[in-house]
């Protein structure tokens, strides 16, 4: 793609912003795709300048900033004696960052809040952290209905509990009418990396097996189907979930996993395409073992988007070297997230940063990274 | 051009003297407007376009490309390799 | 899916495949109408799966790509307006006019939405009284019945907010301009199927039979395609020039008498401009007199503008199946789906944009030669299902 590199003067001093046809945001700065890829690589990295900001992790590993951990318990014996069994768990600091601008703010399966927490959590679990504390801000547009946030609220501390963390600070701002859209929250979290653990999208090798943790483009496609324009009669469910158990399953199954990420927005599409360019790794993909539920492909098929490139708030996937693959899938199975875990590709040398798909048909193709927004189309 | 794919009827009714439908597309059910396609039962499979019936789906030519297969397999017989072998395109 | 998944086998297509492997004796040229069609052998891999003596060219069917840079630079001016809400569907919303696309004027404030149906528009206009409602009505013949029916029931409801800004085309002018243009090269047609279930298959007939080409009206599955190949081929191959149905299971000769009934009672054909090809007499639809209280183009007296294509640009070649998207210098270099040239870069199923999306531009499609190595393998084996090494 042509770049014209001029030097411009930005509040950033005289960091080089491309020429580019677009002199505004556009949506499809924010799909997961090309545009937001460019965003990052030629904005935000030579912005802000850092090795861990440019390993692109979902989550910052900081091996330079140790953290020992005290998790107690009071254990009350039979003559009224207590004593305290601490587990000392050392290992580094993981911390992340996340924004939440989801319309409508209440869908079938979920709300902001929830989206919010499990998805901060999801991007500490998948690098391999049990996630320990959140902090949330949120931007209220004036205007929006005390009663809404109170439900957002709620529904937050439900969703931490049971992903057994803490929101432990926030700040609150509000914006003029019309100036947001209701709420936004931005959040970042802490987790621990425990000792010896190392994940990351550079580590795949030729011979990896890929898996995914259940069927694509659930999220995305519920939240289209309650947007103007587009309604379906039928109720869709967002698969918003935390998934730090179903990672812990992961490990625990097999600890050289090689790394895991949750194919957010820009769908699988994103995350294999990323995962083959920073490993330097070709992906091939099957597509008739990509699960899908009926619902999800109607929709798909009627709107004619591609499920690859939908996004997921509740599923993972899981780069693991070939031998562990059956128990790493037989783990996944087992749990309640995990019930339609399959096997859907693998890494190989060929190709290095292609992701190639393997239709039912017989026929292949690339799959590229999602240009700019999917849009429903009509031919 | 022209994305149309099959949906099954659910239930029709009229809505502003025009006759539309709910129809299914493998769970996710839409309204669609039936006023060209009229006579359609629920049960029968329509061929929609932007949320519009335009022909009803006729089960006994949809299987027409799978007789034409069955004659084909004549080549499986004669034992000649298929498109993705060696020697072959 | 019911008529959807049988038609995506994969052993029937590899079935389909070596028939027509085995009829052909000589290079023949075909030509698949559609963009929806185009989409299905990309996505799928299908053209691939071809021997090399048949050649897929693209045809320029794809309503979005075709439409005219005034009637995009009409619909932006329209949409500018404060009181406009502007209804199009989706992938209309990415096309380059002369000052940008819808979707860069949505950035800019103005009330832009995308919608599924054209009905969807008119339910809106009938919520939103205070809203002058327009709906940017384009497509090929496929559409022009649940376009007509839009204007059809805002006239019937009395809806004096919602307005069509037409640019319909038709199939069989393009066709026609098509064989009748220097250096065609295209020798047989896979029909547009979805065109045909409303108009029938009466018109090809005496295209096939002037022009001496066979046109099989074909479906949008891969084994639709492929059989449709399948049944082209046979007819060059015994010299035969006939109109077949190869979709009949959507497709009556007739069409549909109750869709033409109001596509006759609304539309007009008028000359139309296709981008990329220019003005090809009696190709379109416009409003009839009677409808014009509901023509956008009327109520916000939208003036012309020049128009500038770039140079570089070489979709009107690609539009007459002259060229492949990989022949044009600027392809995936200065010309990409996300700063298109032309209008075969503009939508999702135009030739351009459908070769980009599924990488055709990549390295590892690459210096192969025409002929049969085109068709071989990107990898050299099978993938590995099993779980183990």
């Amino acid at each position: 793609m042509a770049a014209d590199d001029s030097l411009a003067v930005t509040p950033f001093g005289s960091c080089p912003l491309p020429k580019s046809r677009y002199d505004h945001i556009l949506l499809g700065h924010g799909s997961g795709g090309q545009l937001t890829a460019d965003l990052i690589q030629r904005l935000f990295l030579p912005g802000f300048a850092n090795d861990v900001l440019g390993a692109l992790e979902d989550q910052a590993t900081l091996r330079d900033c140790r953290l020992q951990i005290a998790d107690c318990r009071l254990q009350i014996g039979s003559s009224n004696l207590q004593s305290a069994i601490c587990n000392l768990q050392s290992g580094w600091v993981a911390f992340t960052t996340d924004s939440f601008v989801v319309r409508p703010l209440f869908f079938p399966g979920g709300d902001i809040g929830r989206l919010a927490v499990h998805g901060t959590v999801n991007d500490l679990a998948v690098g391999g952290a049990r996630p320990m504390y959140l902090s949330a801000a949120f931007i209220l547009e004036e205007g929006l209905p005390l009663v809404d946030l109170q439900r957002i609220v709620a529904s937050m501390r439900a969703a931490c509990r049971e992903a057994g963390v803490a929101l432990v600070t926030g700040d609150t701002k509000v914006v003029d009418r019309g100036k947001g859209d209701g709420v936004f929250i931005t959040t970042s979290g802490i987790g621990l990396v425990p000792e010896g653990r190392s994940l990351s999208i550079h580590a795949a090798r030729p011979g990896d097996r890929i898996l995914v943790s259940g069927t694509l483009g659930d999220h995305g496609i519920a939240i289209m189907s309650v947007r103007e324009g587009l309604e379906f009669e039928t109720v869709l469910e967002s698969d918003t979930a935390s998934l730090a158990g179903l990672t812990e399953a992961i490990l625990e199954a097999c600890p050289s996993t090689r790394c895991m990420r949750d194919p957010t927005r820009g769908g699988l599409s994103s995350a294999l395409n990323e995962l083959a360019a920073a490993s330097r790794v070709g992906v091939e993909l099957d597509e008739a073992a990509v699960p899908l539920r009926p619902e999800v492909r109607g929709a798909c098929e009627m709107l004619g988007l591609d499920p690859l490139y939908v996004a997921n708030e509740g599923k993972l996937i899981a780069v693991v070297p070939p031998e562990d693959a059956e128990r790493v899938l037989a783990a996944m199975r087992a749990h309640p997230l995990g019930r339609n875990a399959a096997l859907i590709g693998e890494v190989v040398a060929g190709h290095p940063g292609m992701v190639i798909l393997r239709s039912r048909v017989g026929g292949e193709r690339v799959v590229t990274l999602l240009a700019g927004e999917q849009l429903p189309r009509i031919c | 051009m022209c994305l149309g794919i099959p949906g099954k009827v659910i239930e029709t009714y009229r809505e502003n003297d025009v006759l539309m439908g709910k129809v299914d597309f493998s769970g996710i059910s839409k309204r669609v407007c039936l006023e060209h396609v009229h006579g359609v039962q629920p049960g029968e499979y329509v061929l929609v376009h932007v949320g519009f019936a335009l022909s009803r789906l006729d089960e006994a030519e949809a299987g027409r490309v799978f007789a034409l297969l069955e004659e084909m397999n004549q080549f499986d017989e004669l034992k000649i390799p298929l498109a993705d072998e060696p020697g072959v395109g | 899916m019911k008529y959807v998944d049988e038609y995506r086998d994969g052993g029937a297509a590899r079935k389909l495949a070596t028939a027509i492997a085995h009829t052909v004796t000589r290079p023949w040229t075909i030509m698949e109408v559609c963009g929806g069609q185009t989409h299905t052998i990309v996505k799928s891999g299908i053209d691939r799966l071809l021997p090399p003596q048949v050649e897929l060219v693209h045809g320029p069917g794809c309503p979005v790509c075709v439409t005219s840079l005034e009637m995009i630079d009409r619909a932006h001016a329209i949409a500018s307006r404060p009181e406009v809400t502007f209804c199009s569907f989706g992938d209309m919303l990415r096309v380059p006019g002369s000052r940008g696309d819808l979707l860069q004027l949505k950035s800019q404030g103005s009330d832009v939405r995308v919608v599924y149906s054209p009905l969807d528009a008119v339910n809106l206009a009938a919520a939103r009284p205070e809203r002058q409602v327009v709906f940017f009505a384009i497509g090929f013949e496929t559409t022009a019945p649940p376009n007509a029916m839009a204007v059809w029931m805002a006239r019937k409801r009395r809806l004096t907010n919602f307005s069509v800004l037409v640019s319909h085309v038709l199939v069989p002018p393009m066709i026609t301009a098509l064989l009748q243009a220097p250096g065609n090269r295209v020798r047989g047609f896979l029909g547009p199927g979805h065109v045909c279930t409303v108009m029938g298959t009466g018109e090809y007939e005496p295209i096939a039979r002037r022009y001496r080409v066979p046109v099989v009206v074909t479906g949008f599955e891969p084994l639709d395609l492929l059989e449709g190949v399948f049944r082209t081929v046979r007819q060059l191959e015994a010299g035969r020039a006939e109109v077949e149905n190869q979709y009949a299971r959507a497709v009556r000769d007739e069409g549909n008498p109750a869709s033409r009934r109001l596509i006759e009672d609304v539309f007009e054909v008028c000359d139309r401009k296709w981008r990329g090809v220019g003005l090809i007499p009696k190709s379109g639809f416009k409003l009839r007199y009677e409808y014009r209280d509901h023509d956008a183009e009327r109520r916000f007296e939208v003036a012309d503008i020049e128009t500038q294509e770039s140079s570089l640009c070489i979709s009107g070649q690609i539009l007459k199946g002259l060229k492949k998207p990989h022949d044009c210098p600027a392809f995936g270099k200065e010309c990409t789906p996300q700063s298109p040239l032309g209008a075969t870069m503009v939508s999702a199923e135009g030739a351009c944009a459908a070769y980009h999306a599924y990488g055709r531009h990549l390295a590892v499609y690459s210096g192969r030669p025409r002929g049969g190595a085109e068709n071989a393998p990107l990898r050299g084996r099978p993938l590995n299902r099993g779980a183990g090494p």
